[in-house]
């Protein structure tokens, strides 16, 4: 066999090494993104993976008439505002009955979530008919409390000064554990509430909510316009020095940073066109605005991929030019302007400085109604959280990432599903 | 070159006239002062080599340039008497009277029925469902197709093979009824088989169309047509009867192109 057709020879070994290495800087250059990746994740995961639980502590309470409800009317609202502490440090003292002084009385409730009696007083005003009987009743524990008993905090490694739970705090925990008063469960609070000054009453409800409205506004504004504003710049206007400038305005607005339209929306729907501030609706409405380069963009570049041959066979039948487009073009391009339009929205959905400067990042419990309620947004609700000083908001912050990024990988999953599902070949 | 078109030799009369038409793609003049007749019911060729213009004038007939932002057209294209690019005609309507049929096959992404009945619909040709597949079953079986098809009409029209889709577009076209039908390089994407189908196809479709076809091939030209018409770099170098030009063309350059010496 003649020596250049080996590939050991000189010039054929160079190639191939030319090759090989070429083929390694791709292979490291994924093996480090997906290590990034999966340490970004696995970080998120286990310090998020404690805010879906929640430390209980059972209550053996007495519903006396005296404390509850004196009147005897069974007043329900009397009932959700009469004061259940002291029947719930009853109940807690009956475990721990050295603790007598006032001061012992205060840490020994402060055990508990500053919502266990307000949870209670919903509880009874439902349900009048407890009053004047006894029960034991599962009430959320205080956040301390909590991330010691899920191991979060370590007695012996951090000295008693620096923590809050001090070593008598720690024992009365003990004693309930011993007699089976304390346990964990599902933490459906984090799923069903607002936010809260309290950890472990805080949940994701109301941001999750005004998301979803301000998606909604986005969506309903952003959509049609882009999609027109695309047909038109692509199958109708005349090519001209008009629609460069209007072509180059837009691929600019595309890369404009997102604080800016949130500065936009300040100025013109509150400040000058009076809209209601920190609602869904300026906050769609300015998500509108960011998003609507990246669907007219992503239309475009999609509709310019139709082949000519598609409108040429509808021109050449005598279809009109809104025939051809509406009829052959359009339904064409629709999966991949949708596909489009749904990335568009994820990139709003994480979006959180716009929000910030409507406002959007007011201190939410109620869960908003309508597209006019006050409200925040997922992204907001961590960076609030993340800013909390308490050290229970740092695992709520990484469990509303993680629901976050569940929703935007089901916005991509959806997109992909759409782009498979209505695609045509031709 | 003389303004008066020639005449043709079969003594058919006009349907389509060009006069001294030119063409410009921005400052890029590609046709150059060419009239033409276009007798009724008979197949016209154009031919030339690559780049001479011979699409771009027969998108004229038409007005397919319209679609086309730089293109300009000047000079006088009468179909049945009347100027086709006066303000006054209706773009959508000429194009109803005068099909086409493109280089590559471009059926629609949809059913074979739903393709050829797009054409009546929008022009709402028929007047019930019945009626609309009384069109469509016409138009297949003059196109040679319906008896490949006539089982799978809701079969997308792009699962059929090559010459079967060309053949659904000559029966998209026929559906609206047309007079002309223009040909741009219908078999330049075919294998001999499926152009033979077309050619006999043209060649019964003349009694009630008049085609005007370009093309490639010199011997397509012979075989299907009985008007040609060379054009070379934008010019309309001869036309005439087809035996003549084939066999005693008068100019130099037609003798070189079809000898093959240039091209």
């Amino acid at each position: 066999m003649p020596d250049y057709l080996l590939t050991t020879s000189p010039q054929m070994a160079k190639r191939h090494a030319r090759h090989k290495r070429f083929q390694w800087y791709g292979r490291i250059a994924i093996a480090i993104s997906i290590s990034f990746m999966l340490f970004m994740f696995t970080a998120i995961f286990f310090r998020g993976i404690g805010a879906f639980q929640k430390t209980m502590v059972a209550v053996d309470v007495q519903f006396t008439e005296a404390n509850l409800d004196p009147s005897g009317n069974r007043n329900s609202s009397d009932l959700l505002r009469a004061n259940y502490k002291p029947i719930l440090l009853q109940g807690l003292q009956q475990v721990v009955p050295e603790a007598t002084s006032r001061q012992d009385r205060n840490r020994l409730y402060g055990l508990l979530s500053n919502g266990a009696a307000f949870d209670l007083g919903e509880r009874v005003s439902n349900k009048p008919a407890m009053v004047g009987t006894s029960e034991r009743v599962w009430v959320a524990a205080s956040s301390e409390v909590d991330l010691y008993v899920k191991g979060k905090i370590d007695p012996v490694e951090i000295p008693e000064e620096l923590r809050r739970l001090k070593d008598q705090d720690i024992a009365w925990v003990e004693a309930l554990r011993e007699k089976g008063q304390i346990k964990k469960k599902f933490n459906t609070a984090f799923f069903t509430n607002g936010d809260s000054r309290e950890p472990e009453m805080a949940g994701i409800l109301s941001a999750a909510i005004g998301s979803f409205f301000s998606l909604l506004i986005c969506f309903l504004i952003a959509f049609p316009l882009g999609i027109l504003t695309a047909v038109y710049l692509e199958e109708y206007a005349k090519k001209s020095r008009f629609t460069d400038i209007i072509e180059v305005n837009i691929n600019n607005l595309a890369a404009v940073p997102s604080i800016v339209f949130g500065l936009l929306g300040l100025a013109i729907f509150l400040n000058f066109f009076g809209l209601p501030r920190s609602t869904p609706l300026v906050g769609g409405m300015v998500l509108a605005l960011m998003t609507l380069p990246t669907i007219i963009i992503a239309s475009r570049s999609i509709l310019r991929s139709i082949p000519q041959a598609t409108r040429d066979a509808a021109l050449g039948l005598g279809a009109s030019k809104t025939q051809t487009t509406f009829h052959h073009v359009v339904p064409l391009a629709m999966p991949g302007m949708l596909t489009g339009t749904i990335l568009g929205m994820a990139r709003a959905l994480g979006e959180t400085a716009p929000l910030l400067m409507i406002g959007m990042v007011a201190f939410i419990v109620d869960v908003p109604k309508g597209v006019t309620d006050v409200a925040t947004a997922l992204p907001v609700q961590i960076f609030l959280w993340a800013d909390s000083p308490e050290k229970g908001f740092v695992e709520l912050t990484s469990a509303a990432i993680m629901v976050l990024l569940v929703f935007l990988v089901l916005m991509n999953v959806f997109a992909v599903y759409l782009r498979r599902k209505l695609e045509r070949r031709w | 070159m003389n303004t008066d078109a020639p005449v043709s030799d079969s003594g058919a009369k006009p349907i389509m006239t060009a006069r001294n038409v030119d063409v410009f793609y921005g400052k890029k003049q590609a046709i150059d002062n060419v009239s033409l007749d276009i007798p009724e019911n008979q197949i016209t060729a154009l031919i030339g080599p690559s780049g001479c213009g011979k699409s771009t004038f027969l998108r004229c007939f038409n007005r397919m340039n319209d679609t086309i932002q730089i293109c300009r057209v000047k000079g006088d294209i009468k179909f049945a008497g009347q100027d086709i690019y006066d303000p006054k005609v209706d773009v959508v309507a000429l194009r109803s009277r005068i099909g086409m049929v493109f280089q590559k096959a471009n059926p629609f992404p949809k059913s074979i029925f739903d393709n050829v009945a797009y054409g009546p619909r929008i022009h709402s040709l028929s007047e019930s469902k019945d009626h609309l597949e009384d069109i469509v079953i016409t138009s297949l079986k003059r196109a040679g197709l319906y008896d490949e098809v006539s089982d799978r009409l809701d079969e997308p029209g792009t699962s059929l093979s090559g010459g079967q889709q060309q053949r659904l577009c000559i029966a998209r076209a026929i559906a609206v009824d047309p007079q002309i039908i223009l040909m741009d390089e219908p078999c330049s994407a075919l294998d001999p088989i499926a152009t033979a189908i077309i050619e006999e196809l043209m060649d019964s479709m003349k009694e009630k169309y008049t085609i005007v076809i370009v093309t490639h091939s010199m011997q397509q030209a012979a075989r299907v047509s009985q008007q040609t018409a060379f054009f070379h770099l934008g010019e309309l170098v001869e036309s005439g009867d087809t035996k003549q030009i084939f066999t005693n063309p008068e100019k130099e350059r037609t003798q070189n192109y079809i000898s093959g010496r240039i091209g």
